[in-house]
């Protein structure tokens, strides 16, 4: 079985460099803008580009490039399927080896490596957002950026409200996990052994006991925040404050940049 | 003294089940300290949550500073009301320790500088300042508590509400949590009402209200419930240390005085008996 705490992907580590102290919601959205930009790279030097500016956005984050690595790791799999699968589907070009419907041409061996760049480009920059920033910082932004969308009736604040629960609940559902199965472990339910059927039932044994829990949690929940004055609908404040700075607007500036560079490079 | 909670002849039940609270009647003076014990089932917890309001009784009445709490009224009156309940980890809202405390202040739309300052001093007075940025999961259950009491503080309520506060709790953080509740109820002049099945918190009441299938049977001081024994057996109520250590001591005929005391008061009283012997 997977271990959970190998996935970088997702956590969060303090710091106090010029990527940490930016605005959450600057980071949200140069994080989905990245990821379209790295969509229309399609040669050699737009992605030494892109490539130059992830390496340098994780320079100015002061996080060591090994931690990104280190996070592709349990990745691996995934990476290597879909090499495999550009490797020897793809059509045209030179025709180097073929045995059934297994091709090996010129085109899929450029495309293969393309599209690696292109995953490790994206889930560096994905990680990069998460390890600076905390999940609640990015749940705040998430529902600053939607506030927009109040206008069409979208509940805006319960969404943020529902995201912000859900973080902070995944550690204590995570840990309420690790006890259960211990305790069904105890009395010899085999987890990691068996076919697919019998683990299936066996995990019957970790799902029901968590389902049942987490409703009675949200119950209590629920009575909590009805008894700390919890009103769906009513107008709040926030404790935390997000701070647009003129640094954030720089930012936001030099990576816009990005695609007319992009498109000289491209001739 | 003016009674800061006035109840008459509540009455309570749940759907298709049998009465779980029966007609009762009691006050609480401002300032006071009322601990309300009882077996499981007796209706305790039920009381406490129709005094907050998330429950509302069939019939009776409940007045909270003169004012019939009506579902109009119940979200002002809880403002007022501060509430910590049994399970630390189901009622820790957000994701850090600072932004838990300002949930509430956040609901009573709070502006954000007050909050900060209100937060800041709630979180000094449960001693957890050094922990404002911590996640749930980096706290002990002791610690989470504190954190709830500091919720309720930055509330700046008149009542507090402890439902088994501390009944999750290990012995060291038990004691550490009941010994910031004295230290926050004089500091901030709060009227509380616990519902507790531990007998260092009930001694620690002024008054105690025993409840058994829906009625309060007794409602006096812990002096005079610790040292009926009569009551304790036919309840099946713990006896509290100094009263066993005292009838220990009877059977070696120490003399031991019928009062009740506290374990200082004691240890003061068991000084004095050896100077004189």
């Amino acid at each position: 079985m997977m271990n959970i705490n190998q996935l970088i992907f997702g956590r969060y580590l303090p710091g106090n460099s010029f990527v940490h102290r930016m605005d959450p919601r600057a980071k949200l959205l140069l994080s989905f803008y990245f990821v379209l930009v790295v969509f229309i790279a399609n040669d050699w030097c737009g992605y030494l580009f892109l490539a130059l500016v992830t390496l340098f956005c994780i320079k100015l984050s002061r996080i060591k490039i090994k931690v990104f690595i280190n996070g592709l790791k349990p990745l691996f799999v995934l990476i290597l399927i879909t090499i495999l699968m550009q490797l020897f589907f793809t059509s045209g070009g030179h025709i180097y080896w073929q045995w059934g419907i297994f091709t090996l041409t010129s085109n899929g061996i450029i495309s293969s490596v393309l599209i690696t760049v292109r995953f490790i480009l994206i889930i560096f920059m994905s990680t990069l957002l998460t390890l600076t920033t905390t999940p609640m910082a990015i749940a705040d932004a998430m529902t600053a950026l939607l506030r927009p969308l109040a206008r069409f009736h979208l509940p805006v604040d319960e969404i943020g409200l529902m995201l912000s629960i859900a973080l902070r609940m995944v550690p204590t559902l995570a840990d309420e996990a690790t006890q259960v199965m211990a305790a069904q472990r105890a009395r010899g339910i085999d987890f990691n052994h068996g076919n697919l059927f019998k683990r299936g039932k066996a995990l019957i044994s970790l799902l029901i006991p968590m389902f049942v829990d987490s409703f009675n949690q949200a119950t209590n929940l629920a009575t909590a925040m009805e008894a700390r004055g919890y009103q769906s609908g009513k107008p709040r404040t926030h404790y935390h404050q997000l701070h647009w700075q003129k640094t954030d607007t720089m930012a936001l500036i030099v990576m816009l940049l990005i695609i007319p560079v992009l498109v000289f490079l491209r001739k | 003294m003016m009674s800061i909670i006035k109840v008459t002849h509540l009455n309570y039940q749940y759907e298709a089940h049998k009465k779980i609270l029966n007609d009762i009647n009691f006050t609480v003076e401002t300032g006071e300290w009322l601990a309300i014990i009882g077996h499981n089932g007796s209706g305790k917890s039920t009381l406490l949550r129709c005094l907050d309001g998330l429950l509302t009784p069939q019939s009776g009445q409940i007045l909270i500073n003169d004012t019939i709490m009506n579902d109009e009224n119940i979200w002002q009156l809880r403002q007022k009301m501060g509430m910590i309940f049994q399970n630390p980890d189901e009622q820790f809202v957000r994701a850090t320790v600072a932004d838990d405390v300002a949930f509430a202040l956040e609901n009573a739309a709070v502006p954000p500088q007050l909050m900060q300052q209100r937060v800041h001093e709630a979180l000094a007075a449960v001693g957890m300042l050094a922990y404002a940025d911590k996640a749930p999961a980096q706290l002990s259950g002791g610690q989470k508590q504190r954190v709830a009491l500091a919720g309720v503080i930055a509330q700046q309520p008149r009542l507090m509400l402890l439902d088994e506060a501390t009944s999750m709790l290990d012995p060291d953080g038990r004691r550490l949590v009941l010994q910031i509740i004295k230290q926050l109820r004089q500091k901030y002049h709060l009227t509380l009402l616990s519902v507790t099945h531990d007998i260092d918190e009930a001694i620690m009441a002024d008054r105690i209200l025993i409840i058994n299938d829906g009625h309060i049977i007794k409602n006096d001081t812990p002096a005079a419930i610790f040292t009926d024994k009569t009551l304790l057996s036919q309840l099946n109520l713990p006896i509290p240390y100094t009263e066993q250590l005292k009838n220990k001591l009877r059977q070696y005929h120490v003399p031991v005085p019928q009062g009740f005391y506290d374990i200082k008061e004691f240890v003061k009283y068991l000084w004095t008996l050896s100077s004189k012997m």
